[in-house]
C-alpha cells in the first residue's frame, strides 16, 4: 500500500488540519442529514462556518458554556443524530472531562468530538491554548477511541471514518498548516498503523505533524547509513499493537515522536505494549513535563524538540542501546 | 392534612409501595440516598402513573416522552418508580448495589430500560435534556422532556449554562423541576451557598417558572398539566418537598440525605410511612 504523496520534500502544499474536517464537514452534512455540528463562540476558527452556512438547522453555536455543549451533543445522541462537537484542544477536554467520562465515555454515546486547536503549534496564544495533555486524558477513558490524524487528507478521511464509527470518538487536529503528505486516495482505518518507510535499524512511531519530522528523520538517517522504519500511528486508541510488535521484532530499537507530554501520550502508550510484551530500546521525542509558551509554531516546534533532527539524535542514542 | 380523592387513589396506594421499596431496598444495600428518594416519591409516582406519555413494553418507543434524572443519587425512588411501572421485575430492587446488579449506585443507561442516560456527577443531565428538547424541536416533534434535578445540584454551575440555553432557545418542550427540600450532604443550603430567591434566578434566564408543594399528588398533578399548556418558554418547576416524607425524624436533618437506615430506623419509618398513608384516608 502506498500512502505517501510523490516528492513530498519538494515544496508541498501546506493545509491545516482543521481545514480538512471544515471541509469534510460540508460534503458529510450533503450526504448524511443525521450530521449536527456544535461549537462554543468559535465557528470560524473550528471551521465550521460553512458547515453552518449550508445547513443552519443542523448548526448550534452554543455560546461560551462547554459543559452544556457536551451534554446538549449528547441529548442530540440520544435522538439518533450524530454530533460533531468541536472547539479547542483545551476547552474539549480538561474543561468537559468529567462530562466526557460520564456522558459520553460510560454512557458509550455516539458523539464525535473534534478538537481544532492543540500542541505547540497553537503558537502565539500561548500555554492556556497549547493542550498538550489532551492525549492523556482522552485515551485513559474506557471506549473512547483517539486519533491523531498526520495531515490535511488524513483528517478527512478520519472525520469520515468517524460518522461510520459507532461510539466515542476524539480527534485532534492543528491550527497551523502542514505539509499534506498522504495521498488522497490511499486506505485509512481506525486503530490500523500506517508503514510509511520501511527500515532495518530502528522504527519511529509517530503522530500527527510529527509524521512528516519523522519521515524527514528517515531521509537524514539514510545518508548516515541507518535504515529507519517509519510508522504513521495516527489512532493512539485502540493502539494498534501487532503493528508495534511486528516492528520491534524486525528492528529492535523504538523511537517516538508527537507533539504532546510523553507522559501519558504516544511515547507512554507505545512503551506500555513494549515493557509488557517485548522490551526493546525506547526513546522518545516530546514534551518533557513543562507547559507551552508564545512563539510561532515554526520557532516552537524548534524550541521544545520537535525537529527531525531531535528524532535523528534520538534514534543514534536508541541504536547505540541496542544490544 | 386533607384526605385524598378517589380518583387518585390508585397513585396514592402505588406511591406507598415505592415509599416502602425505598426503605427496604437501602436498608437491604446498606448505603443509598433515602432522604431525597423518600421525599420525591409522590413526584416519581405521578410521573410514571399519570404525566409522563410512555410504553414500559417499549422503552425506546419514538414518541414517548423523555426522563432524566439529574440529580442521579436518587436512584433508589427512580428504580422503585421504573420497576412499578413495569420496565424490570420488582423482585430485581433488592439487588441495589449489589455486585453485577443492574441497579448501580447511581444509574447506568446501558444495563436498565427506561434510562435515557447514565448521571450521577451533577449537573449533567439537564445538558443532556435540552439536547433532547433541542433535537425534537427542530424536528417539530411532539414529545415533552421533562427532567428531575436537585436543590444542591443547582449549585453547579453547568446548570446555569444550561439554563440560559434552554432560555434562549425557547425549548417549551421542557419541563424541569427542582426538588426544592433545601437540605445538601453538609447541611442547609441557604446556609452552605444560597439559592434563594430561587424562582427569580429560573424567571431572569428566560424560563416559566411553577411551585407546588411536592408531597401533595393531586397538587403535583395540576402543576404538570399547568405546565403542559406552556408554549414559549421552557418550565422549571420548584417542588417543595421535605427530606424523608413522611418520616418525622429524617425531617430536615441532613444526616439522612445519604445515609441507610438501620434496623430500629426502618421500622419507625414503615410506621410512620403506614401512618401517614391511613391518615390522608388509604386503609
Amino acid at each position: 500500500m502506498k500512502y505517501l504523496k510523490d516528492n513530498i520534500f519538494n515544496n508541498p502544499t501546506e493545509l491545516a488540519t482543521r481545514s480538512g474536517f471544515g471541509e469534510a464537514l460540508v460534503e458529510l452534512g450533503k450526504i448524511n442529514d443525521k450530521v449536527v455540528v456544535l461549537t462554543a463562540d468559535v465557528t470560524g476558527s473550528v471551521k465550521a462556518n460553512m458547515f453552518a452556512e449550508k445547513y443552519p438547522n443542523r448548526f448550534f453555536n452554543v455560546g461560551i458554556a462547554e459543559q452544556n455543549m457536551i451534554a446538549v451533543a449528547t441529548g442530540f445522541s440520544l435522538e439518533d443524530k450524530i454530533p460533531f462537537v468541536s472547539t479547542f484542544g483545551a476547552f474539549i477536554t480538561g474543561r468537559v472531562w468529567d462530562q466526557i467520562r460520564v456522558l459520553i465515555a460510560y454512557s458509550q454515546s455516539n458523539v464525535k468530538l473534534v478538537a481544532t486547536h492543540t500542541g505547540v503549534t497553537v503558537g502565539e496564544d500561548g500555554a492556556t491554548h497549547q493542550i498538550l495533555e489532551d492525549i492523556a486524558l482522552m485515551r485513559v477513558l474506557p471506549n473512547m477511541t483517539v486519533v491523531v490524524p498526520a495531515d490535511f487528507n488524513e483528517t478527512k478521511k478520519a472525520i469520515f471514518e468517524a460518522v461510520n464509527f459507532d461510539g466515542p470518538i476524539y480527534i485532534r487536529l492543528g491550527r497551523q498548516k502542514s505539509p499534506v503528505i498522504i495521498s488522497e486516495d490511499s486506505l485509512f482505518e481506525i486503530g490500523k498503523a500506517q508503514k510509511l518507510k520501511d527500515g532495518n535499524d530502528v522504527t519511529i512511531i509517530a503522530c500527527g505533524v510529527l509524521v512528516y519530522e519523522a519521515l524527514k528523520a528517515s531521509k537524514e538517517l539514510k545518508e548516515m547509513g541507518i535504515s529507519a522504519s517509519v510508522l504513521n500511528m495516527h489512532t493512539i486508541k485502540p493502539l494498534d499493537i501487532e503493528a508495534i510488535l511486528k516492528s520491534a521484532k524486525s528492528t529492535g530499537a523504538i523511537v517516538t515522536a508527537e507533539e504532546h507530554q510523553i507522559a501519558g501520550g504516544l511515547g507512554s502508550a507505545v512503551s506500555e505494549v513494549l515493557s509488557q510484551q517485548f522490551p526493546v530500546p525506547i526513546e522518545m521525542v516530546g514534551i518533557k513535563d513543562e507547559f507551552g509558551i508564545s512563539g510561532t509554531s515554526e520557532q516552537l516546534l524548534t524550541y521544545y524538540g520537535l525537529r527531525s533532527k531531535n528524532i535523528v539524535e534520538s534514534v543514534k542514542k536508541v541504536v547505540k542501546r541496542k544490544r | 392534612m386533607h384526605k385524598i380523592e378517589n380518583k387518585i387513589k390508585n397513585i396514592v396506594e402505588i406511591s406507598k409501595k415505592i415509599r416502602i421499596d425505598v426503605v427496604k431496598i437501602i436498608h437491604n444495600a446498606k448505603s443509598g440516598h433515602i432522604g431525597g428518594s423518600l421525599g420525591l416519591a409522590d413526584i416519581f409516582t405521578v410521573l410514571y402513573f399519570h404525566t409522563l406519555n410512555h410504553d414500559p413494553n417499549n422503552p425506546n418507543w419514538e414518541k414517548r416522552d423523555r426522563f432524566i434524572l439529574s440529580n442521579g443519587h436518587v436512584a433508589p425512588v427512580y428504580y422503585s418508580a421504573l420497576a412499578h411501572a413495569k420496565y424490570f421485575p420488582v423482585s430485581e430492587l433488592l439487588s441495589l448495589r449489589k455486585l453485577n446488579s443492574r441497579l448501580q449506585g447511581h444509574p447506568n443507561a446501558l444495563d436498565l430500560p427506561g434510562v435515557e442516560i447514565s448521571t450521577g456527577s451533577l449537573g449533567q443531565g439537564l445538558g443532556v435534556a435540552c439536547g433532547m428538547a433541542l433535537s425534537a424541536q427542530k424536528d417539530r416533534k411532539t414529545h415533552r422532556i421533562y427532567c428531575s434535578i436537585g436543590d444542591g445540584e443547582s449549585q453547579e454551575g453547568s446548570i446555569w449554562e444550561s439554563a440560559m440555553f434552554a432560555g434562549h432557545r425557547e425549548l417549551s418542550n421542557l419541563i424541569a423541576f427542582t426538588d426544592r427540600n433545601f437540605i445538601q450532604i453538609d447541611g442547609n443550603t441557604e446556609d452552605i451557598n444560597k439559592l434563594e430567591p430561587l424562582a427569580d434566578k429560573w424567571r431572569a434566564f428566560n424560563w416559566n417558572v411553577l411551585s407546588a408543594n411536592g408531597n401533595d399528588i393531586q397538587e403535583i398533578i395540576n402543576t404538570f398539566e399547568q405546565a403542559k399548556l406552556e408554549k414559549t418558554k421552557p418550565t422549571m418547576i420548584l417542588f417543595y418537598t421535605k427530606l424523608g416524607f413522611p418520616v418525622s425524624y429524617m425531617d430536615g436533618v441532613s444526616k439522612w440525605h445519604g445515609t441507610a437506615p438501620n434496623d430500629e430506623d426502618v421500622k419507625i419509618a414503615i410506621k410512620e410511612i403506614e401512618e401517614y398513608y391511613s391518615k390522608i384516608g388509604l386503609s
